[in-house]
């Protein structure tokens, strides 16, 4: 997968589990969760989002491996082929 | 008597209005009944009538109430229109017999040749105090017999002229008038040309919920409806007045407007009047409910003897009150 | 094919001897022929036949003993004799498959609708699955109908991949979320306003060390598949439904005088992003499983969210959890919820220098206050209340 859109996915998934707020504005160095207030039921269902659509399972003490969308996109190039 | 434009007179007034106008206009008509001649009735109704009339118009019967309903019913098909008076409707159990067996049912029996042109009019429902077995309400009872005409009064204009219209009737009519409300006092217009025995009565308008009664209910309902309309539910309060044939047009039609009922007797819910107008809503207005028909009963027990269990055990005002907020706001 | 059975000859009579037979195979026979002879106990009897048409095979024997009902011959009808005909001219007739027609099974489940309300629904062409009943047992009214036709709206399903891309899908006008927002808004105001106006409200806190019970969560979910992972908030509810076991004043409400409620339902504060909060319960926290909770979060935080729980989720609460979570606030003293008690508050996990045997080290705390209603309890109650939610933290084995 192409890492545009891998960045796009990621964009989607996220506005998905907060409609109200443009995640295409996010910093790839902000913290996604502080910044979209996504509370942790919601960054499960991230998570959980991630596995179903990505395939990719990320255990939980990786879970501060993943905290902006350029550490997110870091750790996935790890698990995927990312082009 | 000639109508008058407004009087303001008592329940029990209204009533022995409508018997004297009867037994002045037409001599086969009679009031035979216990204590309604030389005590004046056992509720005072018929108070000065033996002095007018005569012991041939106005007759005091054993107590028997199966030997003197019977005798009414002989005199009736004879040719006379007596005006059966049995003193409660308690007592009408002693006499169900002739009413079902011999009143409602010697037309069809004799093939059409045999009138039975009699008016049994009983006190009903809870008096003060009475207890168990002398505060019935059998309404249901004889709603439930083909042959039989069966009225309610449940207002001061129906106590003064609904006697005169069931005379004028060649079957049986059974007559229910209320205890509790003969001495209530209130101001009306009697019009003899609108006391039909046919139909219904819608005694106020309102779009929110239709609350159908009878009987001691109605007023109940109307003052209810008041304290509603404060707080912006507009009743729309239908006396049945008729019991049996039921008018269901009337009903029918306020369902279909304000699409929500609420029925409010005093008698046990069981099997009762508004079990029948619950199954007419169902069966003909179905599709205009939209919310499921209430009942609001007696409660079932035997009536208590204790004032204040006795008012506990028949809807009151704010009974009704809290039952249409919880139907409307979905509580 | 008619049967022709041995008759009953009498109320008692079980079998009967077939004597003779008075008619043969092809014989055309009608209603009122006698058909044979028949030996009872009633003496010599002629049974006559009640159909009409051409006699087929005979099934028993002359001579032989059978019991009532039992089929002795076959008749043919005339209509059948006459099809039989035609239908070796015509080619062979289709069978027709007798196929079940299974009940329609509606659409809206266990949705109710009025009659007047689905009456008009069909009569505008409405899909009315989707829309939120007001009326009584939750049933769709007239109301709702009207409502959702001026306003269409589909609520937002969250989490799940599947579904397509939110900026297409989520149909919902602006009106219909601000104006459900507003009237939250204002319900929560008035219960709010309500609570501090009568509730004589208590506060104690308690600082909860969360290091075993976060550690035990990390190994249960290792055990675990994404979607089955568990959230503190699981065991911070399991560990508040067990500690009203043992202090049964808190799980109750108050209605001049305090009235204990049997099951331990916990609302548990969901925040609703576009503002505003929503308490459904998790009915019975106290029997459930942590697994279970985690279920029971699962399902009711989206349908929160989207304004879609049942009228019991809503009023059934007997004690009301409300839970920061991450980065936020590191203590929350709640508001009583009337008529309930109490309000349990947890705060966000921090990390704290923590000191323990004389060493000095740095654990997860969570600090989780209490507010009580000094009517029902008092400070003394809920401090021990609060020891033993941390001590069901400090051994989540427990839970």
């Amino acid at each position: 997968m192409k890492e545009d859109e891998l960045k796009k996915t990621i964009y989607q998934m996220l506005k998905e589990i907060a409609p109200d707020t443009e995640p295409l504005n996010l910093k790839d160095e902000e913290n996604i969760q502080e910044t979209l207030y996504i509370d942790s039921y919601d960054a499960l269902q991230f998570i959980v989002a991630l596995d179903e659509r990505l395939g990719v399972e990320i255990p939980e003490q990786d879970y501060g491996k993943v905290k902006s969308i350029k550490d997110l996109i870091s750790y996935l190039k790890t698990k995927i082929k990312i082009t | 008597m000639i109508d008058n434009p407004k009087v303001n007179i008592s329940y029990r007034e209204a009533i022995k209005q409508g018997i004297r106008e009867a037994l002045q206009k037409d001599e086969h008509i009679f009031l035979m009944g216990e204590d309604v001649g030389r005590y004046g009735g056992a509720f005072a109704v018929s108070k000065g009538l033996l002095a007018e009339f005569g012991e041939e118009r106005i007759i005091d019967v054993p107590l028997s109430e199966s030997g003197f309903v019977g005798a009414g019913i002989g005199a009736a098909i004879a040719g006379m229109k007596p005006i059966i008076e049995v003193m409660t409707v308690n007592f009408s159990l002693l006499a169900l017999d002739q009413i079902v067996n011999n009143a409602a049912t010697l037309l069809h029996m004799s093939g059409g040749q045999c009138n039975v042109p009699v008016v049994i009019r009983m006190c009903s429902g809870i008096g003060r105090q009475l207890a168990a077995q002398h505060s019935h309400s059998w309404e249901s009872f004889y709603a439930h017999i083909p042959g039989l005409i069966v009225l309610s009064v449940g207002t001061h204009e129906d106590a003064r002229g609904m006697l005169l219209s069931a005379l004028k009737s060649p079957d049986p009519v059974i007559l229910f008038e209320y205890t509790a409300m003969l001495n209530l006092e209130k101001e009306f217009v009697f019009d003899s040309s609108i006391i039909n025995i046919k139909k219904a009565k819608i005694l106020r308008t309102g779009k929110d919920i239709s609350i159908i009664t009878y009987g001691s209910s109605v007023y109940k309902c109307l003052d209810a409806a008041i304290e509603l309309s404060k707080i912006g539910i507009e009743a729309e309060v239908i006396d049945l007045r008729v019991l049996r044939p039921l008018d269901e047009e009337t009903f029918l039609a306020s369902v279909a407007k304000t699409h929500r009922v609420l029925i409010v007797e005093e008698a046990w819910k069981s099997v009762s009047i508004s079990a029948e107008i619950s199954a007419r809503i169902m069966e003909k207005g179905f599709y205009d409910l939209d919310a499921p028909v209430h009942r609001l009963c007696g409660i079932e027990v035997p009536i208590p003897y204790p004032a204040h269990l006795e008012d506990a055990a028949i809807p009151q005002i704010s009974d009704i009150i809290k039952t249409v907020k919880k139907l409307i706001h979905h509580d | 094919m008619i049967e022709f059975q041995m008759p009953s000859l009498g109320a008692d009579m079980e079998d009967g001897t077939l004597v003779a037979w008075k008619k043969k195979p092809g014989d055309f026979v009608s209603r009122g022929d006698i058909i044979a002879e028949v030996e009872t106990q009633k003496g010599l009897i002629e049974i006559e036949v009640f159909d009409q048409g051409i006699l087929g095979e005979l099934l028993i024997k002359e001579g032989t003993k059978v019991a009532v009902g039992t089929v002795m011959a076959l008749i043919r009808e005339k209509s059948e004799i006459d099809v039989e005909k035609e239908v070796i001219e015509l080619q062979p007739i289709e069978e027709k498959v007798a196929f079940e027609i299974s009940p329609k099974i509606t659409e809206e489940r266990k949705q109710k609708i009025t009659p007047l309300a689905r009456r008009i629904a069909v009569e505008n062409n409405i899909d009315f699955s989707k829309i939120i009943g007001t009326g009584e047992d939750g049933a769709i009214t007239k109301e709702d109908i009207e409502k959702a036709q001026t306003l269409k709206y589909q609520h937002f399903k969250i989490g799940n991949g599947e579904e397509k891309f939110a900026k297409k899908e989520i149909l919902i006008k602006k009106e219909i979320i601000e104006s459900a927002t507003e009237s939250i808004r204002m319900a929560v105001a008035a219960a709010m306003s309500k609570s501090n106006k009568e509730i004589p409200h208590y506060y104690i806190e308690k600082k909860i060390d969360m290091s075993k019970a976060l550690k035990w969560l990390q190994e249960a979910n290792k055990n675990r598949t994404v979607k089955e992972r568990l959230l503190p908030a699981s065991l911070l509810i399991k560990a508040t439904a067990l500690a009203l076991v043992e202090f049964p004043d808190l799980n109750a409400t108050w209605n001049n005088g305090l009235q204990l409620k049997k099951e331990i339902n916990i609302g548990f504060v969901v925040s609703l992003r576009t503002g505003g909060i929503i308490v459904p319960a998790i009915h019975q926290a106290n029997t459930k499983t942590i697994d279970e909770i985690m279920a029971a979060l699962n399902d009711i935080i989206p349908r929160a969210r989207a304004l879609k729980l049942r009228s019991s989720e809503l009023s059934d609460s007997t004690i009301t959890i409300t839970n920061i979570g991450e980065g936020g606030a590191e203590t929350v003293f709640g508001v009583i919820y009337p008529p309930q008690v109490a309000i349990i508050g947890f705060g966000s996990s921090i990390e704290l220098p923590f000191a323990e045997n004389g060493m000095l080290g740095i654990r997860t705390v969570i600090k989780v206050t209490l507010a009580g209603d000094h009517r029902a309890t008092d400070g003394l109650i809920g401090s021990r209340f609060l020891s033993s939610i941390n001590k069901y933290l400090l051994n989540p084995e427990l839970l």
